[in-house]
């Protein structure tokens, strides 16, 4: 699975598990509708983290990354595209 | 004690060597290192030669790989012997897990195997004289000077930052957070002991002022202008569950205390132990140890299986083991009546240290408004 639209689902559903009732679209910035903090933001790494069993490397760690769904979908493809062997 | 004991102990076997260190080595210094508000090198060496600095480190990196569910039984055993060591244990937990977190393979390389050790110690410097429940409001700022940073503040309230060696820095970048590893005799850093606290004085606090310190730029640890969400959210985390174990000792002292002092105790020819009003006093304490080591061992598991739910975890674990560590210590004094104010006796230590459990890693408050956050956000799924 590397098209990144593939990893959108999940994310979108932890997201909207997490803030119910958002309308919420793959390309809409989460930290500028105001929702988001700093605890839900280190939860958003550790749940792209264990559900695509991926280490987000250091360079991939930045706020530009997680900010859409669509952004985190194709971090995620990036990641597992890259070759590099899941490591959690 | 197997009162609070539940299940197989992750400290039965070898890692018994643990509670008999806090038995032997701790426990009948605590009051010592209490009044003398410093603990000793060689207890610190101690520490290091049972490899408990930070023993989650893999071994490559000089630890032992032991889980988060253990660490944590580690810090609750070296808590119940003295909180003052037990804080230096978290703050040094929180700097050697973001290293290994969120540091490069150069940084990782460079200080975990001494991290581990020891030979380094970290101290965890975030909160200023003007800013501590709003840590994103640093008056301590980092400008880029080309080939690295400038940095000029004031961090306050530093555990360990009397002693530390390298410090885990967190300053405002332009409008966001930034996070630093820096040694602690870098050029510009003044370190100034803070005396005469409340709880935990054997901590060693400092006040540590940083006048246009200069860092290279390796210096950074994680993503630059997103620590909050990252870093410093990340090591509060550790910071937080290291309390909240730390805390369950706590009650567990105050439950040896006073299960020592009222069977020996007489008034008007009756045990104390054999009044109801006290026996109820001693079942709120092993039932509240109990509860927390569960909450903490639920934190720890989630941290093992990099499950997000453990932030959440950790703070609720943190707020029921703290605000109940306060109740246990404020009981064990009450039930010491006045031998419970005299430096004879560990019970007003522990009150006094019990209290600090409730102001850092987000105090009580903070938790009671982000545990309440997390109930109205689960009604409206
Ligand atoms: C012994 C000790 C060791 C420490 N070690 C460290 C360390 O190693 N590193 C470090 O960075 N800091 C450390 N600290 C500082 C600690 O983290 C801060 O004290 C803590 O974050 C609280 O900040 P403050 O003291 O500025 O209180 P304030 O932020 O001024 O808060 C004062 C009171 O107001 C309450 N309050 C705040 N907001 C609200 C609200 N919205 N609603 C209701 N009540 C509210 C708080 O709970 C608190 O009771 C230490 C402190 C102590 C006492």
């Amino acid at each position: 699975m590397t098209d990144p639209t593939d990893y959108r689902a999940p994310i979108r559903e932890f997201i909207l598990n997490r803030f119910p009732g958002f309308e919420l679209r793959d390309e809409d910035d989460i930290f500028a509708l105001g929702f988001v903090n700093s605890l839900f933001a280190m939860e958003l790494v550790m749940f792209v983290e264990k559900t695509f069993q991926i280490k987000v490397p250091n360079n991939e760690i930045r706020l530009d990354s997680f900010r859409t769904v669509e952004r985190m979908g194709d971090l995620v493809a990036r990641v597992t595209s890259g070759g590099r062997a899941p490591v959690l | 004690m197997t009162t609070t004991m539940i299940g197989p102990d992750p400290l039965a076997g070898p890692a018994e060597e643990v509670r008999h260190f806090v038995d032997d080595e701790i426990v009948p210094h605590a009051d010592e290192w209490d009044r003398a508000e410093r603990i000793p090198r060689e207890l610190l060496g101690r520490i290091s030669e049972l490899g408990l600095w930070a023993p989650f480190l893999p071994p490559e990196h000089g630890g032992s790989a032991m889980p988060w569910t253990h660490v944590g039984r580690v810090h609750e055993e070296v808590g119940r012997g003295c909180s003052s060591v037990r804080s230096l244990l978290t703050v040094h937990t929180m700097v050697a897990g973001t290293v290994q977190r969120w540091g490069t393979d150069e940084q990782r390389a460079r200080l975990l195997p001494a991290l581990a050790t020891g030979e380094l110690l970290g101290a965890f410097c975030l909160s200023e004289p003007d800013s501590g429940s709003a840590a994103d409001a640093s008056g301590t700022v980092a400008v880029a000077d080309g080939d690295g940073w400038t940095v000029t503040g004031t961090k306050k309230w530093i555990t360990g930052g009397q002693i530390a060696d390298l410090l885990l820095l967190f300053a405002r970048t332009g409008d966001a957070m930034s996070a630093f590893l820096v040694p602690a005799d870098t050029p510009g850093i003044t370190v100034t002991p803070l005396t005469g606290m409340m709880g935990t004085p054997g901590s060693m606090l400092a006040q540590i002022d940083l006048d246009s310190v200069h860092l290279d730029a390796e210096a950074l640890v994680g993503p630059e202008n997103w620590a909050a969400g990252t870093v410093m959210t990340g090591a509060l985390d550790l910071g937080r569950f290291s309390v909240a174990c730390g805390s369950v000792g706590v009650i567990r002292a105050c439950l040896d205390a006073c299960v020592d002092y009222t069977t020996r105790r007489q008034v008007k020819g009756t045990g104390l132990a054999e009044l109801p009003l006290i026996r109820r006093k001693i079942s709120d304490m092993v039932v509240s140890s109990r509860a927390g080591r569960l909450l903490c061992a639920e934190a720890g598991s989630l941290k093992d299986a990099g499950d997000p739910a453990t932030i959440m975890a950790s703070w609720v674990a943190k707020y029921y083991a703290s605000t109940a560590a306060t109740r246990a210590s404020a009981e064990a004094v009450q039930i010491h009546g006045a031998n419970g104010f005299s430096p004879e006796y560990p019970v007003a230590r522990l009150y006094r240290d019990a209290r600090v459990a409730e102001v850092i890693e987000g105090s009580t408050e903070l938790q009671q408004l982000t545990i309440a956050d997390e109930a109205y956000r689960e009604a409206r799924r």
